[in-house]
């Protein structure tokens, strides 16, 4: 459904925020697009619509190359795209339900077939009452849904979401991911998402690219990036609370149960450790279900070296990935991404406070 | 001050018909001055940016050009303009002498300060509720009438009511070469003939045309303005 080849994009003054990304995402699959603030994942999502031209290589969506489309050519194209922003972009001059009418407007739908939508989307999005408030009379999820109901309003065929929950709570965030699912499952649409928070991955994406640097570092199906057990990206996903209260010098196994040849959940490691005589000090763990398959990422501390290689073996013979380490080592890569955090926490701020 | 008579306030003829006449003038100026300004101005602000580098069809040189015609066009005195205007005004109301008659330089000094004002609002409008409509595969018209112009509408009208205020002042000032109208009355009657009374009515008549342009400006903006 949208194929990009060689897409380099290069600012002028140039900044390269794309280095020939290749990537290709299925019709009606649910894309995520992780990475560090600066990566290129907005530049990314820009070269897709054509708000931005990339400088070199090609990118199709349902076959169309949305990079030299022009006039008509491109109006016709962006109507089977709906696109949700980070910041909404509603128009303060419109309520709620003339902001979600307007690609309809725009497509030339009559106002009786406009209205029977608007009714519908508002129902879908749960904000029936709240259809004659102006943006500036909505809460911060409140004005997201109308942005979402809006993008979805013209029946495109891609739907693009530039960090669509980063200004909303948890549960607002599950709501609106819900929506999105049962979109896709419902329309068949193609979802591409951007988004700094693992869990939005986790929850709803069916495969995942991470962008470092403007280069795609990784890419593939959501459970075999898991399962790619040692990498960052995996780790990202799979993330463990921090340890900070272990010696420096602890030694630590690290175990990743995520199926596979491997153990089918998290309870068979412990009865496998149990047989093998180990007393498990688990000093972090993280358990999700994903694709209705158990993933669990675990930390061990066992007495001493000697036992932590044991321990290991032991796992590795059970096709779990383990892997020894030292507390010394998990601390700082905890800081590395506490910083990297409060980096793109620091810009939204910065991004909302201008607003 | 000396007084030309002894007949003051409501015992002066002027107060029973000149000052109404030229009240009437000034309004009259005001309005189809406003008229013209709005007229003009707007498309020539809309078309400043849309020209200008951040607009939908950025054109360089002819952005510099319209920029330059624009400024020329604001940096020339009032009075000066008028008189300038002079042969300009009789080839379009046919005569340079009354109330008609300002209404050209008027305009054509407010036009370019206008639309200046009006490109600066249509800069406010945030780029995303742009690129957002450009998403819905709208087409360029539609963007300038019913984004850029809809969205900016409060600040366009604040800068109309701006405008309209500065004119008054020039209507004023027109007086002084045979434009009619309040500022006429007060440097024919309130200056030459020294009467105090004709001055001060004009002033205050002057001060609540003001009072009300402001007032129904700011009645408008506070209709349309959702943010
Ligand atoms: N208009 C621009 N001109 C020049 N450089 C730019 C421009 N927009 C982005 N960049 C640069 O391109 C790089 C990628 O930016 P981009 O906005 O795509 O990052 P991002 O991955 O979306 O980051 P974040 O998570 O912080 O939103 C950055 O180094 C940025 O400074
Ligand atoms: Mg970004």
């Amino acid at each position: 459904m949208i194929e990009l080849r060689a897409v380099s994009k290069v600012y002028p003054g140039g900044v390269t925020a794309l280095d020939s990304v290749d990537l290709s995402i299925g019709a009606g699959e649910i894309h995520g697009i992780v990475g560090r603030s600066g990566a290129g994942k907005s530049t990314l999502i820009r070269c897709l619509t054509g708000l931005d031209p990339a400088t070199s290589g090609e990118i199709t969506i349902d076959g169309v190359n949305l990079g030299t489309a022009r006039g008509a050519a491109l109006m016709k194209a962006r109507r089977k795209i709906g696109m949700v922003f980070q910041h909404v972009n509603l128009l303060d001059s419109r309520t709620a339900e003339k902001n979600i009418a307007h690609p309809l407007e725009v497509a030339g739908v009559p106002a009786a077939e406009r209205k029977r939508r608007v009714d519908e989307l508002l129902e879908l999005v749960g904000l029936s009452d709240r259809r004659k408030n102006y943006p500036a009379q909505l809460s911060g999820g409140q004005k997201q849904r109308v942005g979402i109901a809006r993008a979805l309003a013209a029946e495109p065929r891609v739907l693009l979401c530039d960090e669509p929950t980063s200004a909303l709570d948890s549960a607002t965030t599950r709501q609106i991911l819900s929506l999105i699912r049962s979109l896709r499952d419902r329309l068949g649409i193609t979802v591409v998402i951007i988004t700094h928070e693992m869990s939005v991955v986790r929850e709803i994406c069916d495969s995942v690219s991470l962008l470092s640097e403007g280069r795609i570092e990784r890419s593939g199906p959501l459970l075999e990036v898991i399962q790619d057990t040692g990498s960052p990206l995996s780790k990202e996903l799979i993330s463990l609370p921090p340890t900070a209260h272990l010696q420096a010098d602890a030694t630590i196994v690290e175990a990743l149960v995520a199926a596979e040849g491997g153990l089918a959940d998290v309870g068979e490691l412990f009865a496998l450790l149990g047989r093998h005589g180990f007393s498990a000090q688990v000093a972090a763990g993280t358990i999700e279900t994903i694709q209705g398959r158990q993933v669990g990422r675990l930390h061990f501390t066992p007495g001493d070296r000697d036992e932590a290689e044991r321990m290991a073996a032991v796992l590795r013979e059970a096709g779990v990935h383990a892997e020894l380490t030292t507390a010394a080592t998990v601390q700082r890569e905890d800081a590395a991404r506490q910083e990297d955090n409060e980096a793109h926490d620091g810009r939204d701020g910065q991004e909302g406070g201008a607003r | 001050m000396i007084l030309a008579s002894g007949e003051m306030f409501l015992d002066n003829p002027v107060f029973h018909g000149r000052l109404w006449d030229a009240t009437a003038e000034t309004l009259l100026m005001m309005v189809f001055t406003t008229l013209a300004v709005a007229a003009f101005g707007l498309p020539l602000g809309v078309l400043l940016h849309s020209v200008s580098p951040k607009g939908l069809t950025p054109a360089a040189p002819v952005y510099r050009v319209i920029s330059l015609i624009v400024d020329f066009g604001r940096s020339i005195p009032f009075i000066i303009l008028m008189i300038a205007l002079i042969p300009f005004t009789r080839f379009v109301v046919g005569s340079a002498l009354g109330w008609q008659a300002t209404v050209v330089p008027l305009a054509v000094g407010a036009i370019p300060f206008f639309a200046r004002l009006v490109q600066n609002a249509l800069r406010e409008v945030d780029s995303g509720k742009v690129e957002a409509v450009q998403m819905m595969g709208a087409s360029k018209g539609h963007i300038t009438y019913h984004v850029l112009i809809r969205e900016a509408l409060p600040g366009i009208v604040g800068a109309l009511t701006v405008t309209v205020v500065t004119l008054i002042s020039y209507t004023a000032m027109a007086g002084t070469i045979g434009g009619g109208g309040l500022g006429a009355l007060a440097i024919d009657y309130g200056y030459r003939r020294y009467q105090s009374d004709t001055m001060v009515a004009c002033i205050v008549l002057l001060v609540a045309l003001v009072a009300l342009v402001q007032w129904i400006g700011d009645t408008v903006v506070r209709k349309i303005d959702h943010r």
